[in-house]
């Protein structure tokens, strides 16, 4: 986990469900191929645009849906950390247990435009605007959640508990 | 009702709103394709008594990865001793398995990979899915933590009219009331007395679909009962305080509600009576999964369509929620009557209610599905179109070729 992401900002709407993240087609495929169809129809060229660090924002209910491990793609396409005004709890559970951490940060829709600049503290849970001067925060996440994603995950933790090998 | 289990799960006195505890978990089940996807043989597991495997998503396997999903599932029971392992010809959607076998106790707790695990909610049973990685930890540990939420409780007074069922109900609160993201449903009142356990296990199911995290049902006589009838376990309910406090009380009059429709995309703030969409022209009708893949509602499809036929041009598919439901289907006449009218009898699994195997949407078609989902692209084609209704509605749509009120095709 970066304690600090800087990166664009690609923010998306309210109640976006994981099948439009993770198809059902793409199950079928390895991780790196199935990376390649986020959002394939919400915004189909979006996955080319993604760069290391870059951050996801996001309205209310997101990622409502299936269990499906939508932060694995996420993750290997470079978004290194996600905004929402408030997530699906399954959806948020998910991210966090394969080591992407998620912020709920009230009023981020609004701060943050699809393509701003952004620095994001993801320790503080606070949002800047890039040389905007505007900031918003939320609940930092509690400790035993941040030491999951710190360790990059549940799998990471097991193997370090000694319940499968590294 | 669920801080009451939560509580007792994680050797609390009580819990409150925003708390985090860490609970034993009483039951966890692993589906299939857990194993076909990101599996890791483990060294050791908590306790293969409080561990279930059923294959249900992707059966029999259409794919060799899935296929190997199998292989792993097979050599890790046998390896484990996991003795409540379903393989292929034993097999259900894990929801239908999990009410079947009595592995949802009121007052436990359950997990499963599956976001639909709050169907056994129903069963005054704190069950929710959880990512693969989570449901794996659980495995490992026995235990894992839950935020208590804030509770949302739906008074349901009066009794539903016979064509009325879960769908429709629920249809209807998603409909009115919209999403209930990061609260729980607690559904109560003298009402329940009309609303029988397949419809009970629906409105569970479905809680999944306005964002909940549980989705809890009192044990009353008619629980106490189907509990009976699926094991001799003992247990102990979860009843509210009656000074409980909830985010919110809303009542419920049965009798007045009639059959609802949800329009494509989402169920929350997107659902009608179906008055309001009669008419619109259908490609493909199903009826099935966790949700509606009951044998109540295969029988209310095999009456709607006893003597008549699928409309020219449409499909109709059913999917019995296990083998155990299909062999009662068979027994029962109902697979006959759907035979002869025209429908598709499909093998158990989750298959097409998640677009993964068989019955998928070409662009341009527009389903009517008695399933779970009805997000864009859910069953196929992001250019299709996917409404969703009762068992009842959907069969007398498949009779008509356009979404019907399943009461005037019974006049």
């Amino acid at each position: 986990m970066k304690d600090i992401v800087e990166g664009t900002a690609w923010v998306f709407g309210d109640s976006v469900d994981t099948d439009s993240m993770y198809p059902g087609y793409a199950m079928k495929l390895p991780i790196e191929d199935a990376a390649k169809h986020v959002f394939y129809d919400l915004r189909p060229d979006w996955v080319d645009r993604v760069r290391e660090g870059d951050v996801l924002i996001a309205g209310r209910n997101f990622g409502i849906g299936s269990s499906r491990p939508v932060a694995q793609l996420l993750l290997h396409i470079g978004i290194r950390v996600l905004v929402a005004e408030e997530f699906n709890s399954l959806f948020l559970r998910n991210a966090i247990n394969f080591g992407l951490p998620a912020l709920t940060i009230p009023g981020i829709a609004e701060l943050v435009s699809d393509g701003d600049a952004v620095r994001v503290d993801v320790r503080a849970a606070a949002v800047e605007v890039t040389g905007s001067g505007r900031l918003a925060s939320g609940s930092p996440l509690p400790a035993f959640v941040l030491d999951i994603v710190e360790q990059g995950g549940l799998f990471n933790k097991l193997v370090a508990e000694g319940y499968i090998d590294s | 009702m669920i801080e009451k289990i939560l509580a007792r799960a994680s050797g609390r006195e009580a819990v409150a709103v925003g708390e985090v505890v860490v609970c034993e978990v009483d039951m966890t089940v692993l589906i299939d394709l857990q194993f076909a996807t990101m599996w890791r043989e483990p060294n050791r597991i908590a306790d293969p008594d409080r561990l279930a495997v059923v294959m249900d998503h992707a059966v029999p396997a259409p794919s060799i990865n899935n296929a190997q999903g199998g292989v792993a599932a097979r050599a890790f029971a046998k390896g484990f001793g996991i003795e409540r392992f379903f393989d292929v010809g034993q097999h259900g959607i894990c929801h239908q398995v999990i009410a079947e076998q009595g592995l949802a106790r009121p007052g436990e707790v359950l997990t499963c990979t599956d976001s639909h695990t709050c169907a056994a909610g129903a069963y005054n049973n704190a069950a929710r899915g959880l990512g693969p990685v989570e449901v794996y930890s659980i495995m490992c540990t026995g235990r894992t933590w839950f935020q208590v939420a804030p509770t949302i409780r739906y008074e349901l007074v009066g009794a539903k009219p016979e064509v009325v069922s879960g769908k429709d109900i629920f249809l209807h609160i998603a409909g009115r009331y919209g999403d209930a993201t990061n609260h729980n449903l607690e559904f109560a009142g003298a009402g329940l007395t009309s609303v029988p356990m397949n419809d009970r296990r629906t409105i569970a199911t479905q809680g999944a679909e306005v964002s909940a995290d549980f989705t809890t049902f009192p044990v009353d006589e008619l629980c106490r009962d189907f509990l009976a009838q699926h094991s001799d376990a003992p247990y102990e309910a979860a009843d509210p305080d009656a000074d409980a406090t909830y985010a919110a009380v809303r009542r419920v009059e049965l009798a007045g509600l009639e059959p609802y429709v949800a329009r494509p995309g989402k169920v929350a703030d997107n659902a009608e009576p179906v008055s309001a969409l009669v008419g619109v022209a259908v490609d493909q009708c199903f009826i099935g999964s966790c949700a509606n893949g009951q044998i109540e509602d295969l029988r209310i499809a095999a009456e709607t369509l006893d003597g008549r036929r699928v409309a020219e041009g449409v499909r109709l598919l059913v999917t019995p929620a296990s083998q155990a439901v299909y062999l009662e289907a068979v027994r029962a006449g109902y697979v006959e009557r759907l035979a002869a009218a025209g429908a598709v009898i499909t093998n158990s699994t989750c298959g097409a209610c998640f677009g993964y195997h068989m019955g998928l949407l070409g662009a341009g078609e527009v389903c009517l599905t008695a399933s779970t989902r009805n997000f864009r692209g859910r069953m196929g084609s992001p250019e299709a179109s996917i409404y969703m209704a009762s068992p009842a509605t959907v069969a007398a749509s498949a009779v008509t070729g356009r979404i019907t009120d399943p009461r005037e095709l019974v006049a």
